[in-house]
């Protein structure tokens, strides 16, 4: 397949009666890493709970791999291979995380994640596996948030600020392991509030500015002050 | 002597207690929703079986076997159709809904049965004892606790044990991410709720063969069914066991030495409790959040 894994076409979404995304396009292509960043408040998370489809978008279009999957509600999307890791991780705190990584692996999608190829991706949660996940560390659950993710086999992984509220070091240690989960091929969406980590991670770089794209382009050729103006909405 | 065969009779009761709360306390522990039309869905469970036997004219073990898949299906159907929609609707809206289900069905089954007390016939079960050196046990309470223990062992097996456990824990514990990772909630819940109402309708029968069965008897099964479940510890299913044990052994106690209180004894021991360790024996304090 030649085409883009997910396409976002023209998409408005919001809360009631709070409009938080105009018209926002994107597309990612197979293997592909997009960052997402900008300000609280520009939409982020709302584009990507729209994705994942906990949000109905008002209008637009989103489709995986050419299937317009618009109207399909989010249980549907998650098996159909877009798997969201929460902002604050989320996990079911009573399982153990072995459990939390089995929730999604009834429906598994045939794949390279699994269970064993999980526990040498993240030694750390294959040490606490037993133990419930409510009382792991903050980089432990990160961990494990990201393995309940991968153990889906996602054809769209979308990272909501995986790095908030870690320890640097352990933020690191994410970002080591982060080449091994693209190497995979599965098309990732990263948001990420570290606008120099964002760059070194992605292919392209998406900024979000009052809920519309207020610039894009590779994330090699973006200039730093470009990205702060749209970060920022104001001429640097 | 006497005292010992008291206690045991308690427990015997507390089995019939627990075996109709357990229903209740799982669907709290997985969807929060206190279902206020829980004793009357035991005795339309009751009213089911009676209708069975005397339309096919064959035994109560056979009636039941046919009531319980259809109270099940009952409360599958009513959480689909009924209890989703309150869940969704604000936190007092399971409420208001089940307690107008029980207000509707106490007066269907007035319309339908008439008022009065009818027995439900068990044969030689209603009856049969077993003699233990100077103990009386009656097969039917001894049946009634081997059906609590069982039904609480095997419905806390499937939720550690099995996928569809995982499932539920997991849903219980967020339901919005649970969605996300692919669980498809509604027929989950209905599978819950199905359970839920067939464990009550086959301890509702069970009651109504020692005291009868009439319309209204649902809120006094309510009553007690939900003291089992709070004094044990919400969303315990254990702990509904020990909470029901504890009701019967103090009802049963306390009415060897007056029969007017033994009632207001388990009333009074659901007041302790509550004052004293107000998420019950065996739940956990709820997290600081």
């Amino acid at each position: 397949m030649s085409g883009p894994v997910l396409e976002v076409r023209q998409l408005d979404a919001g809360y009631r009666d709070f409009q938080a995304l105009f018209g926002v396009s994107l597309e990612l292509a197979r293997g592909e890493t997009v960052a997402l960043v900008g300000a609280n408040g520009a939409g982020k998370t709302t584009l990507l709970m729209t994705i994942a489809g906990a949000l109905r978008p008002w209008r637009g279009r989103l489709a995986l791999d050419g299937a317009d999957v618009t109207g399909q509600p989010d249980y549907q999307r998650a098996r159909a291979g877009v798997v969201l890791v929460p902002e604050g991780r989320r996990l079911f705190g009573s399982l153990s995380a072995e459990e939390n990584i089995l929730v999604p692996a009834g429906r598994r999608q045939s794949g390279p994640w699994t269970l064993d190829a999980l526990y040498e991706l993240f030694p750390m949660v294959a040490a606490r596996r037993g133990h419930r996940a409510g009382l792991l560390s903050g980089g432990e659950q990160q961990a494990v948030a990201i393995a309940r993710a991968l153990a889906a086999n996602p054809r769209v992984l979308l990272l909501d600020e995986v790095s908030l509220g870690l320890a640097p070091a352990v933020v690191d240690a994410f970002y080591e392991t982060l080449p091994a989960i693209q190497a995979s091929g599965v098309s990732i969406l990263l948001v990420e509030q570290d606008i120099d980590r964002a760059l070194a991670a992605s292919a392209r770089t998406l900024c979000l500015l009052e809920g519309r794209v207020a610039l894009a382009g590779d994330s090699a050729a973006l200039s730093r002050d470009d990205l702060i103006a749209a970060y920022f909405g104001v001429p640097a | 002597m006497t005292w010992v065969n008291d206690v045991l009779q308690g427990i015997f009761l507390g089995g019939a207690y627990a075996l109709t709360a357990v229903g209740l306390s799982l669907m709290f522990g997985v969807m929060r929703l206190v279902n206020l039309a829980h004793g009357d869905l035991a005795v339309c469970g009751t009213y089911l079986a009676t209708t069975v036997m005397a339309m096919l004219g064959v035994p109560l073990w056979a009636a039941m076997l046919i009531m319980v898949p259809l109270a099940f299906l009952l409360g599958a159907v009513l959480q689909v159709s009924l209890f989703d929609r309150a869940l969704h609707s604000g936190p007092t809206a399971p409420l208001l809904v089940t307690f107008g289900l029980s207000v509707i069905i106490e007066n269907l089954l007035q319309q339908i049965y008439s008022a009065n007390t009818r027995g439900v016939a068990a044969g030689r079960l209603d009856v049969a004892t077993a003699h233990l050196g100077g103990l009386v046990l009656p097969w039917l309470a001894l049946l009634k606790l081997i059906l609590a223990v069982a039904v609480i062992g095997g419905l806390s097996a499937m939720l550690r044990r099995t996928t569809w456990g995982r499932r539920v824990r997991a849903t219980s514990d967020d339901l919005a991410i649970a969605r996300l990772q692919g669980i498809r909630v509604r027929p989950l819940f209905a599978s819950v709720t199905g359970l839920a109402i067939a464990a009550a309708a086959l301890a509702g029968t069970l009651n109504a063969v020692t005291t009868g069965v009439y319309p209204t008897l649902g809120a006094l099964t309510l009553i007690f069914a939900f003291e089992a479940v709070v004094i044990g510890g919400l969303g315990s299913l254990w702990g509904t066991l020990l909470g029901g044990m504890l009701l019967g052994v103090t009802q049963v106690v306390v009415s060897q030495v007056s029969v007017p209180y033994a009632t207001l004894a388990s009333q009074l021991l659901f007041l302790v409790v509550l004052a004293v360790r107000p998420q019950g024996l065996l739940g956990t304090a709820p997290a600081a959040d």
